[in-house]
């Protein structure tokens, strides 16, 4: 008799155009090309954009922006900053940013004085007031949160209009678009492999730094984040894959220890991060301190458009890659069952290598646009984490079109959500969410029900 | 010869007036099912009109390769539920029941790929199997004396079965030590601890040796003589030949044919079917095949 | 340098305060992940249900601590059976990801400013919240043996800590060699195969669920008595995974692992700092700061993990015919 492996026809309903290749042995050279070929675009895109000026200039400074809980910046606000034989007060400009250039790198202490905040308008933590600061070069960026009311932030019904919506739709896409980058290089990685990863996040984080350290070495953002994309898809991908999960799938680890060692693995990524580069977050030289476009009411950085237009074309690319490419296509059929994936000649090691490589470099990218657009710190991806687990499991594990709606209807309930509930409050609402869904369609919105037996 | 015991020639003469044809209604049936439907995406993996089971009988299901008789156990053993379809298990109707349920009334399963407990002793997997026991209820467990008694009884009674199945070296083992052989009889033996009244074997004899499949085939007969029925899953025909009673065919999800296993092998259809299959390796999803003079 | 100052520091450690405590969530997650092969990511909220419950109803509202105790007790159920209902019955990684986000989603409620009133903030609650339970301090010096410093509370605390991980390690015993140990290790083991046996596996992993976090919550009611203060960063996910590395030094699905780990983990961990600690300030080590000796402490418990879950699943001192098994 013939010995076909055991499969349900049913299991290749979407896929059928695969199974002609059944019999000739399917290629799987993989094409770098392709990949190389998307981030030459991407770089060239960047090239080509114009930046609005930066406020970034030589020296050393601290800089930061302080805007209120509905997103209203905070005009004329006293700052000082005393060190030893340096004292100097600045006073907040219309778009809520300040700058203070200090002589040399050190500790710096930053005192905002409460009185000039605008009524009602009060520290979201207490310690803010007066920190502690330490600067080593280039802009060191100060984040503030404060909150309205006596009642700390819970009063939001007076920022209910229209202009706020449009600004938390326009933040939320984009936020969206960011957590979709992670989002689907996390669901490919478990659509091939079955591995659930907790250490996606220091993937994110990873790419944030490889980008810091070439550009604290001197290259221009625009030239080290394609870099740092690359390096960190090779190094942190394909590496990590070589060194760590392949081995450990040859010993057939189960999938439950697996999650254990992604666990394991984030906790030492990010503790060597923080031994090395240390605790306070750190910003790109360039595009710091960008002012914000104005769009009728809704204002965005120059950055975050660039940004976003080439996460939505990377994404974009990720999906075309997948349905019209022949190692995407071999992707989706390992995905779909591995056994008869390896049985027509697919080589599902080759394409899971290509899986990681492509994970990480999509979630490099994500942790640049993030510490562009906030900070760069060793826990920042760990923070972005369960709101790329939340878009997972919204859209269903396992299926790429569900990531990028997951992702985007996350970002969009996270920023929306803070018209109702206090900004400091905006992750728990998008877990919430997650856990609702669970209840109701737990395959998510676009998954499919699992087989069982 | 088992396979003329007492409950072997029963189970023939209360079928030997039964029509072959695909639904035929039996004398004394203990699973009846109608309309059973189960679709993935777009397919029908199972469509099954109606079938019905002979109490005390050894009842084979087969049929090529992604026939559907795998989901057509895994529906009626409630571990996958039906788009359609009403079944009933003693009289009993069984739709919409838990699977732990669906076991707990006597309907008892094995799986394709052996489900043997690894990390547990082949003792314990075999106690694992006895129903009704006290010391399974959390508050019980922690007084060792209110099921202490039942516990003596049930490993005499898995003691017994080791020894029938040929187990009892293995006894304190951890059941991953074992054989793929060897997991099957395990699997087999610890579904027999239920004391099940229809137990249902998905390919018992898979991946077996040959030495090992006779003494399966054995042991097969002879839970029909203690008074079980038995349905198992088969794709191989020649297998079913020695020990069935009674053979049903699926292809594409359909029931094509029933009979004594010599009727069945000789239906045109069912061989056209595992031809096709074989030609085809079941893969494609249109009914044409099975008309004659297609297959290439 | 100091080395009877290092060494006394650590073996005070591997038997305090802190010891018992993850000791107690690592014998939740013991329950939980080594017998019925549960994937609880979330042990912290079950402790900080512990804490909080305390924390609240003795300081917040004032009533008392014997009240305050049972009802934690309860709101750790109540949590246990609101995460469980919706994930049990899905695959292992949904429990994984909603467990972690639910201890994520306490912590940021309970550091919450809108909640500020009830929970305090990023500065928690702080009081004499266990004053009803040293007050029945029957001890009436410190402790002062070579190598094992303890003031009388906290000779007290351990005490009592020690007594309760016995009395549970017991209860744990009876539990899992019994018939209904059998059946979540065979959950453990393959759950359709126990469903196939007419058992109801949701049930058991519900009652695993609940044991384990119940177990995480006297946890964290041991933290709130004998720490008087409960803040919102102490519970944190690594809490967590603190927890699954001891489990895994004393070996999951051994019921003393959690207390070989608790007490190793413990040792190694305040040796390893207070180590480096004295070799920084003995100048004898240069390259390092002595702020780089908390994240070398975190790289190793993160390389432990891995190690530990790679090669010794079962523990440093497993069972080699476990070792086998699991290379298949």
């Amino acid at each position: 008799m013939v010995n076909t492996p055991k499969v349900n026809p049913s299991d290749y309903a979407p896929d059928a155009h695969y199974i002609k290749a059944k019999g000739k042995r399917i290629r799987t050279r993989i094409r770098p090309r392709f990949y190389v070929g998307a981030l030459l675009t991407t770089i060239a895109a960047c090239l080509l954009l114009v930046f609005a000026p930066s406020a970034a200039a030589d020296g050393t400074a601290i800089v930061g922006t302080l805007k209120g809980p509905d997103g209203a910046a905070l005009t004329n606000v006293s700052l000082t900053v005393v060190a030893e034989g340096f004292t100097e007060t600045v006073s907040t400009g219309a778009d809520g940013a300040f700058r203070i250039e200090v002589p040399k790198g050190g500790k710096y202490q930053l005192s905002v004085d409460a009185a000039t905040l605008p009524t009602g308008i009060t520290f979201s933590k207490a310690e803010d007031q007066n920190r502690s600061i330490l600067v080593l070069m280039g802009d060191k960026k100060v984040l503030f949160t404060f909150a309205s009311g006596t009642d700390g932030g819970s009063t939001t019904t007076s920022s209910f209009t229209w202009a706020r919506i449009s600004q938390l739709l326009v933040d939320g896409l984009f936020f969206g678009i960011l957590i979709a980058l992670g989002a689907v290089g996390l669901n490919l990685i478990f659509g091939t492999t079955g591995l659930t990863n907790f250490s996606h996040g220091e993937l994110l984080t990873l790419g944030a730094f490889t980008a810091i350290v070439l550009n604290e070495l001197g290259l221009n953002l625009i030239i080290a984040a394609p870099l740092a994309i690359i390096i960190s898809a090779i190094l942190w991908g394909w590496g990590q894959n070589k060194i760590l999960w392949k081995p450990l799938r040859r010993r057939k680890t189960g999938l439950i220890a697996s999650m254990v060692v992604t666990i394991g693995l984030a906790i030492t990524i990010r503790y060597i991060l923080l031994l090395f580069f240390g605790g306070s977050p750190r910003s790109y030289q360039q595009f710091a301190g960008q002012s914000g476009l104005e769009f009728g009411p809704v204002s965005i950085t120059p950055k975050s458009i660039v940004f976003a237009v080439l996460a939505a074309i990377a994404i974009a690319a990720t999906v075309i890659w997948l349905q019209r490419s022949r190692i995407g296509k071999a992707t989706r059929a390992v995905s779909d069952n591995p056994a008869l994936a390896s049985a027509t000649g697919i080589d599902v090691e080759r394409v899971i290598s290509v899986v990681w490589i492509l994970g990480a470099g999509l979630a490099a990218f994500a942790g640049i646009y993030l510490g562009s657009t906030q900070d760069v710190t060793w826990n920042m991806g760990q923070r972005l984490l369960l709101v790329m687990f939340a878009a997972v499991t919204l859209g269903g594990l396992g299926t790429i079109y569900g990531a990028i709606v997951g992702a985007l209807v996350v970002g969009m309930f996270v920023q929306l959500s803070t018209l109702i509930i206090p900004t400091e409050m905006k992750t728990v609402g998008a877990l919430f969410l997650m856990i609702i869904i669970l209840l109701v369609r737990p395959q998510g919105i676009l998954g499919r029900r699992e087989r069982v037996g | 010869m088992p396979a003329n015991g007492q409950r072997a020639l029963e189970a023939q003469s209360a079928l030997a007036t039964v029509p072959r044809v695909p639904g035929a209604s039996k004398p004394d049936p203990i699973l009846v099912a109608s309309s059973i439907v189960r679709r993935f995406g777009g397919l029908s993996a199972v469509d099954v009109d109606h079938v019905e089971v002979q109490r005390g009988s050894i009842t084979a299901l087969i049929g090529p390769n992604g026939a559907g008789k795998t989901t057509f156990f895994n529906l009626l053993t409630g571990f996958d539920a039906p788009d359609e379809g009403a079944w009933s298990f003693n009289g009993r109707s069984m739709g919409r029941l838990s699977p732990y349920r669906v076991a707990r009334l006597g309907m008892v399963r094995t799986f394709q790929l052996t489900k043997a407990l690894n990390r547990l002793r082949v003792i314990d997997n075999m106690l694992l199997g006895a129903k009704g026991q006290r010391g399974e209820r959390l508050w019980a467990s922690l007084f060792p004396f209110l099921w202490r008694g039942q516990e003596v009884k049930n490993t005499e009674r898995a003691d017994v079965l080791l020894k029938r199945f040929s187990l009892d070296a293995k006894r304190g083992d951890f059941a991953g030590s074992l054989s793929g052989g060897q997991r099957k009889l395990l699997e087999m033996a610890r579904a027999l601890m239920s004391e099940p009244e229809l137990i249902m074997l998905d390919e018992p004899m898979a991946g077996v040796n040959p030495a090992l499949t006779q003494s399966l085939l054995q042991h097969i007969k002879m839970i029909r003589e203690e008074g079980s029925t038995v349905l198992f899953v088969e794709h191989d025909m020649d297998m079913v030949h020695d020990i069935s009673d009674w053979v049903i065919v699926m292809a594409q999800g359909k029931i094509i044919a029933e009979g004594p296993p010599g009727d069945v092998m000789k239906n045109s259809e069912v061989i056209d079917a595992y031809l096709g299959s074989r030609h085809e390796k079941a893969l494609t999803e249109s009914g044409e095949s099975l008309t004659t003079g297609e297959i290439k | 340098m100091d080395f009877s100052f290092v060494i006394g520091q650590s073996i005070t450690q591997a038997l305090g305060v802190t010891a018992i405590i993850y000791c107690l969530a690592a014998m939740g997650l013991n329950l939980q992940f080594g017998y019925t092969g549960l994937l609880n990511f979330g042990q912290v909220a079950f402790a900080a249900i512990g804490a909080y419950s305390i924390g609240v109803i003795v300081i917040s509202f004032g009533a008392s601590l014997w009240a305050a105790i049972p009802i934690g007790l309860l709101a750790s159920v109540a949590l246990a059976l609101v995460l469980g209902i919706p994930t049990l019955r899905l695959r292992a990684d949904y429990l994984a990801i909603v467990t972690i986000a639910t201890s994520e989603i306490i912590r940021l409620m309970v550091r919450s400013i809108a909640l500020r009133e009830t929970f305090g903030g990023a500065n928690g609650i702080n009081g004499k919240m266990g004053q009803a339970f040293h007050d029945l301090n029957p001890f009436h010096a410190d402790i002062e043996l070579p190598f094992l410093t303890w003031t009388r509370q906290d000779l007290w605390v351990v005490t009592v800590g020690w007594s309760l991980i016995a009395i549970f390690t017991l209860a744990t015993w009876l539990l899992v060699r019994s018939p209904w140990g059998r059946v979540v290790k065979g959950i453990r083991e393959d759950e359709n195969a126990v469903v196939s046996l007419g058992k109801n596996a949701y049930v058991y992993k519900m009652q695993a669920l609940v044991l384990g976090g119940l177990l995480g919550t006297v946890g964290g009611i041991v933290w709130a008595v004998a720490k008087q203060s409960v803040q919102p960063d102490n519970f944190v996910p690594d809490v967590t995974f603190f927890s699954y590395t001891i489990l895994l030094l004393g070996g999951a699905a051994r019921v003393f692992g959690p207390i070989v780990g608790a007490i190793i983990f413990w040792f190694l961990l305040v040796f390893v700092g207070e180590f480096l600690n004295q070799m920084i300030a003995a100048g004898w080590i240069t390259f390092l700061l002595p702020t780089d000796v908390g994240p070398i402490r975190f790289i190793l418990v993160g390389l432990g993990l891995m190690g530990l879950m790679i090669f010794r699943p079962q523990g440093i001192f497993g069972d080699k015919r476990e070792l086998a098994l699991d290379a298949r």
